[in-house]
Parts: C-alpha cells; structure tokens; sequence
C-alpha cells in the first residue's frame, strides 16, 4: 500500500485539478485565452402612451428565464413611476404606476443577454387538452385533416410539423384550405393550429420571440408555437414548421395574453431595439455564473477585490517558479544561490522586464560584493555586517535609482521592487563562497541564479498561463502533483551526465 | 572533439558502471538511512569528538572550547604554551570552512600553515567570527575548538604541497565502501578540495594502497607539483583505519557517512570529521560506481547478524580488494 501512496496521491490531485477546470472550461465555457470576447445582446422594450387622465398602470410582459439566453443583466428607465415585477407562470410582468402622468410617457427595460447554448430542459406534461367545439364545415374539414396528418406523421413532433406545412402550402379547396384566413399572419396562424392540435388532444402554446438584428431600432416581435411532446416543449416555427429556435431568436414572452396593457392611456405601442456588444468574456461568464446555480463560481478568485486579485495574479505564479526550481535543479542540476532565491528575483524581474532586470541585479550584486569586501576589512560581527550590507544595498538602489531617473531610465526605477533582503543575503553568501571556494565558484553559481531567474521569469510572466492560473486556480493541484512527481526523481542530473562523462577515460573498465 | 565541448553520457552507461548520481544518494541512501535525530552528532563536531573518545576511536586531542566572545581573550593567553601549533574549527562549519591551522610561532606572533606570519588580533576576529556564525548553516551562532595540531606523517610530503592530505571513506551501514585520498596542490592552495584543483586519488580497500586518480576530472598519476608518483602509495596503519572508519557507524547511527581520517606521525590515523552527506566526488577518484559495492554490501547484509566494526573492515577489506593491487604485494 505504501508503495502506491504517492501514485495514487499524484493521480487524484491531478485528476481533481483537471476534473474541475474540463468542467470550467467546457460547461460554463470560461475563456482559456486571457483576452477572449463573448458576444452579448442588448434588448431594449421601449413603452410609449397619452395618458388619458387618472392613475396609470402600465403593464410589460418581461421574460423570466429563457431556453436559450441568460439575462446578465437589466435595468429600468422610468422616472416618476412605482416599479414592481410580478412573477406569472413562465414569465415576468413589469408593473410601472404613477398618479398622474402628463403628456406623452415613455419607459423602458433593457436587458443583456448572453447565449448560453440550448435548454432543452424537460417541462412537466400538462395533460391532454380538451377538443375545442367546432361548427361546421369546419368540424368534419379539421377531423379530416387530423386523420391525414396522423397518417404522415410518427409522434407529436412530427405531427405538428406536417400539420404546419399543409396549412402553409394548402392548395386552394382541400381541408387544410379552409382553415386559412384572408387577414392570415404569423399570430393567427398560430391561434389556428393551435386550435387544430387541441382537435389532436396536443398541447400546444404561443410564444412570443425576437430575432436578434444588429442596429436594429424597430424588431418586430415573432409568433412561434411551442408543442408539448410530453417531456417538453418544442419548439415549431408556425409558417415553415422548422423546429427549434435558431441562434439569433430570444423568447420573450409565452401565451397568447397581449406583451403590453396599459390602464387609462391610449396609443399605447412597445418597440423593441437591439445592439449587439463585446464584452471581456471573463467578466460575462462571471455574470453568467451568477445566474446559474452552481457554487464552483461562488468561490472563484474573480469575487475577489481587485486589489487583492492583482496580488493573486502574482502570488498564484509561485508555485509555477518553485516548481521550474525543482526541474532545474534536480533533473537538470542547476546550482543556485538559496532554494527560492531566484523566484523572488523573476518576481521583480515582472516589473523592470528582463533585461533591464538582469543588469540591475548583476549591477548591484557586484557593487554590493565590493562593498562587502571591504567591509571583511573592519571585522564586524555578522549580524551588524548583513545588517550594514542591507543598507549599502539600499542606499545603492536609491542611487541607481535617482541616477536612472535623471537619465530619463524610468524603467529602473522599479528596482524599488528588489527584494533587498534577498540581494543582502546572497551577496553575503556568495562573498563566503568567493573566499572559501574561489571566484570561479562564486560567478558560476551567481550566473546559475540569473538563467535560472531569467527562466522561472519568462514562465512567470506569461500572460496566457498568469491568465490559467489565476482564473482557473485549481491548476495548482496538477502543479502539485508535477512537484511530487518530481520529488521522486531519482535519475541521473543532466549535469551529471557531463560531470561524469568528461571521466569516462578514468573508469577503470571491470571486464 | 575538442576537449571544451560538453561530453555528454548515455545514463544507461552511468548505470552500468554502479555511478551514483545526486538524487539517487539523496533519496536512497541519506533519506533512507540518516536519521534527522541523529544529524546533531555528526554536525555538531564538538558532540563528535565527544562521542568518540567515549567510543575510545581516535581523534585529534580538544585543547579548549570557546562558547562566548569573553573567553577569547582567555584563551588568547593560553594559545601560546601550545607551541607545536593548534586548530581553530568551528564546531558547526560545512565543507571545511573556518578552519585555521596554526603550524607555529614566530616568536609571539602565530604562524600559519604555509608559512604566513599573523597578528594575535587577526586569531580573535577569526573566532569573533565563529562564534557569530559566519561559518555555520543559517548563521547561527556557534562555538570555537581549538584542538591538537596533526602532525603529519611525512611519508606524503613528497604529494601534498603545504596542505594537510586527508581520507575519506564512506562508509555505508557500518560497512566502508570506498575511500580515496584527497592531495592538496598549489592550484587547491593548499586545500584538500578537489573542485579546486586538488588531486583524489582511489585507495584500495583490500592493502590500503592509492590506485592513482583524477585531477580536474582527467586521469592523473603523478603529483602535478612535484610529479612524484601518486600510484602504490601505502598508507600507515590502513588496518586500524578502516575499523576507525567502521566503528563511526556505532557512534553517529549514520547509514550513509562519510568519515574523514588525518595520520598522525605518533598516534596513526585520527578521526577528523563525519560527514552526513559525502559527496560523489570518491566516485571519480576511484573511477569506479558506488552502487555495486552497495549493492554487495546490502546482500551480505541479508543473511549477517550484527558484526564489530573489526569483522565489518575486514569483509570489506576482503571482499572489495582489487585483484591488482593484492597480485602486486608479492615479490
């Protein structure tokens, strides 16, 4: 069991890591690329009426929840008026009220959608319907129909279907013909089939939807008829008898109730208008999430403040560092002055760049080894010295600083981000291994430090994987799982390969 | 090819040739076999020297121990009655580091091996300085020991130019399993360091002869200062040696040690230091694997109650005796 420990510790946590960023990534489609758009749609419903005199009701059908489209966000624009939302079936109704409004009057709702794929969530089945009461000829034409339809058709679906395309290509005087009215449109074509599939016992309701048009400021809205098939709706285009709602339409409102009612008004009219806008995706899935019932999204890093967001964007690329650490030092045997001394040196490599970076670092380690030299002179005890070491360093920084500036280098002047203790320390250490070990090993690792910061730094600063990271934290688990993999590593050093094939003419052969 | 190009190895030749590599010693043998408890009794090498000498193994004679900054100026007045020269060592120093020999004195200042002449103040910032910890691991503070002078047997005078040459055998679960000779050179100014130039040369375990060895990673059989030979050398009192080097496994509980040994022109081979974590370099002076010798030595192991460092240094000695060597010793 023992021997499995880890292997099974390895696979778990990259199996959670992963797990839950397929989840992330694949069903709430959040961005791998740190500059991804999402599309979003802007409808605006704009109420316009004469009051005729006396307290005003104006009543808008608004849509609840939507099969295809989530509502990242909404607003409403109507001053002087009592708002209030009333939830009624499987819509809403936005209930504005005033007193006594003056001349004419104009609201709106205005709602972002974002398009989240298709529901084709189940919807409970409300049993047969009643047959309506038919007189004739209509009675023995629609019994007629039914009995054709039925034998072209295999279930509810496609029943409705067929149905849909006789009546839109009804030659004159068949049965279907006689359904079909002199002032025919999309909503009483729909009335009528409805009425026919009722004939069928099927269920059947209105809808009413928009088509989503760039720029446009007047949408006229859509009828559709949605079917029963008793496990939900679908979904009929009542003229061509398509099924399904193609991408660009938003259901607004269901049944055959009126979108807008206004008490004591006239000339009471809604328009709908359409943009379409680009939005950061990260913040639209954000927004997205807040709608849907998941609780992966409540405790993601970008509920943060942002302050602290931007600190995590950089706290969340250290493992990543500690980990190239690990890969260059155990596997290609890298030497280094202090373990992680070289993450925190890529971390402030982040704000002067790199190469600006990696002079300064050279250009006052060296100054600094000079100092300390000299210092080795007056023989202080060690504490005092690092501590006399630490404000050379500083006093250095501020120098090369206030030069820099005077120079017009503005990039030098994020040197103040060094993590000055650190420098201290390894001047300190390298100053010991300078004497006791020679200059050659004192320069060797020194330079071993900055290749090693130069590359934690060029993963570091990545944007695509500081964007994975931070937004998909859970990566750190696959990070994790690398590390302990690697902690296990107990092959040959890429170093050792050289370091003991440049003996190989020593071995002493054992044959 | 030329000789400044990386010469890259297969690892399957490394393998087979029982080379142990970084991570590997890490993780199969210091991991494995050293005890966190019981590092203090190697690194701290006043416990050392304690344990030793009630172990009754020999090591370099404590003249005195410095634990605060008060006591140097004690001490100061006592440094000269030592008048064949002494050690000043930090009691926690890595790699040799910190350890100033006073060879003698010339007249009341002290003199350093290799001849240079000091000031007595220059001997009180050294030990300020050990005690503040410059030389020990995190810089904590740490206490000075000045101890006996080695004097060295003279018989590698003629290979070792003004440094001490010192033995190191690495010793693993109570068996010694490899040991080489570490010769300084001017290059290595004097140190017994091979990184800096100094010469190892193998030791064969069987008759405790050197077997010639590697300077800067390149074959070497002379002495590059004075170009005596390097190969054949005996070293006095091999048999004693190798049970001083088996016996460290009783007093550190080190699995994985590595035990530094000087030879004393009265005494013989002293114990120097442990290490708890010898470095692979004893591979490239050997020329030679560690692996298969520990392999061999996990084998024996198997079917073995526990022997005396005595028994442990002679199966040794038997079993990883060159042929060539022994073949040599007869007339």
């Amino acid at each position: 069991m023992k021997r499995f420990h880890l292997p099974i510790l390895i696979v778990l946590l990259s199996a959670i890591g992963l797990g839950v960023f397929a989840y992330k990534v694949s069903a709430l489609g959040m961005p791998l690329q740190p500059d991804a758009t999402a599309e979003t749609w802007l409808v605006e419903a704009r109420v316009r009426y004469q009051p005729t005199g006396g307290a005003t009701t104006v009543e808008l059908r608004i849509p609840n929840r939507l099969p295809n489209f989530s509502i990242l966000d909404e607003g409403y624009v109507s001053r002087g008026y009592g708002l209030n939302t009333l939830s009624q079936a499987d819509d809403r109704v936005a209930q504005w009220t005033t007193r006594q409004p003056r001349g004419e009057q104009v609201l709106y709702y205005r709602a972002t959608l974002y398009r989240d794929g298709d529901d084709r969530s189940e919807a409970e089945y409300p049993g047969p319907v009643a047959a309506p009461e038919w007189t004739e000829p209509f009675h023995s034409a629609a019994e007629a129909l039914i009995d054709d339809v039925r034998e072209r058709s295999s279930n509810i679906q496609s029943f409705a279907s067929v149905l849909v395309n006789d009546l839109a290509n009804a030659p004159p005087a068949s049965n279907a013909a006689v359904f079909i009215e002199s002032d025919d449109n999309r909503t009483r074509r729909t009335e009528t089939l409805i009425e026919l599939l009722a004939t069928a016992r099927i269920p059947a309701r209105q809808v009413t939807a928009l088509r989503l048009v760039d720029g446009r400021r007047d949408v006229e809205p859509q009828t559709w008829l949605e079917v029963h098939n008793t496990r939900r709706w679908v979904p009929i285009d009542p003229e061509t008898g398509t099924v399904e709602y193609p991408d660009d339409v938003v259901v607004w409102s269901h049944g055959s109730a009126p979108l807008l009612e206004v008490s004591n008004g006239e000339n009471a009219e809604v328009r709908f208008a359409v943009s379409r806008g680009v939005q950061d995706a990260l913040a639209t899935i954000q927004r997205f999430g807040e709608t849907l019932d998941t609780r992966i999204l409540d405790f993601s890093t970008l509920d943060l403040p942002l302050g602290t967001q931007n600190t995590y964007r950089v706290l969340l690329m250290v493992p990543l560092g500690a980990m190239i650490i690990v890969f260059l030092r155990n596997v290609i045997g890298i030497q280094t002055f202090g373990t992680f001394m070289p993450v925190l040196i890529a971390l402030s490599f982040r704000e002067t760049q790199l190469l600006t970076g990696i002079i300064l670092f050279t250009l006052i380690v060296s100054l600094g080894l000079v100092v300390r030299f000299y210092l080795e002179h007056l023989r202080l005890l060690l504490v005092p010295r690092l501590a006399a070491v630490v404000s050379v360093v500083i006093m250095l920084m501020l120098a090369i600083s206030v030069l820099s500036h005077h120079l017009g280098f503005e990039r030098a002047l994020a040197l103040s981000l060094f993590p000055m203790v650190i420098l201290a320390m390894t001047i300190e250490r390298m100053s010991v291994v300078w004497e006791e070990h020679g200059p050659a090993d004192a320069i060797t690792q020194g330079v071993g430090s900055l290749v090693v910061a130069a590359a934690a730094y060029g993963l570091m600063a990545n944007r695509q994987l500081e964007h994975l990271l931070f937004v998909f934290p859970e990566l750190l688990l696959v990070l994790l799982a690398i590390t302990l993999l690697l902690g296990r590593y107990t092959g040959y050093r890429l170093t050792e390969l050289f370091r003991f094939g440049r003996i190989q003419d020593a071995m002493r052969r054992t044959d | 090819m030329p000789a400044w190009l990386p010469r890259f190895v297969r690892p399957r030749l490394l393998k087979e040739q029982g080379i142990v590599g970084m991570n590997a010693r890490n993780a199969r043998y210091i991991a494995a076999w050293n005890a966190r408890r019981f590092y203090p009794r190697v690194d701290d090498k006043l416990q050392t020297k304690q344990l030793a000498l009630d172990a009754g193994l020999a090591v370099p004679e404590l003249h005195g121990v410095v634990r605060t900054h008060r006591q140097i100026r004690d001490v100061r007045t006592q440094l000269p009655t030592y008048t064949d020269g002494f050690v000043i060592k930090p009691a926690h120093g890595a790699a040799g580091d910190g350890i100033l020999v006073i060879e003698g004195w010339r007249g009341d200042r002290p003199r350093r091996a290799g001849g240079r002449a000091m000031e007595l103040s220059e001997l009180d910032d050294h030990m300020s300085n050990i005690l503040s910890g410059m030389y020990s691991l995190g810089g904590r503070p740490d206490v000075a020991m000045i101890e006996q002078r080695v004097r060295f047997s003279s018989i590698f005078d003629s290979v070792s130019y003004r440094g001490v040459p010192d033995i190191r055998t690495v010793v693993y679960r109570g068996y010694p399993v490899m040991a080489m000779m570490r010769l300084p050179t001017q290059d290595s100014d004097g140190k017994a360091n091979l990184h800096q130039g100094a010469v190892g040369t193998g030791i064969d375990l069987g008759s405790g002869r050197t077997i010639g060895g590697v300077r800067y990673n390149k074959p070497c059989r002379e002495h590059p200062d004075s170009e005596q030979s390097i190969v054949g050398l005996q070293i006095p009192g091999w048999e004693q040696l190798m049970e001083l080097a088996a016996g460290c496994y009783e007093l550190s509980r080190m699995g994985y040690l590595g035990v530094d040994v000087v030879i004393d022109a009265d005494r013989g081979p002293l114990i120097l230091e442990l290490n708890a974590r010898p470095g692979l370099a004893i591979q490239i002076a050997n020329g030679e694997g560690l692996d298969h010798r520990i392999t061999a030595v996990e084998a024996h192991m198997v079917a073995r109650e526990t022997e005396t460092p005595a028994e442990r240094a002679r199966w040794a000695a038997e079993v990883f005796a060159r042929p060539e060597n022994t073949q040599r010793d007869e007339p």
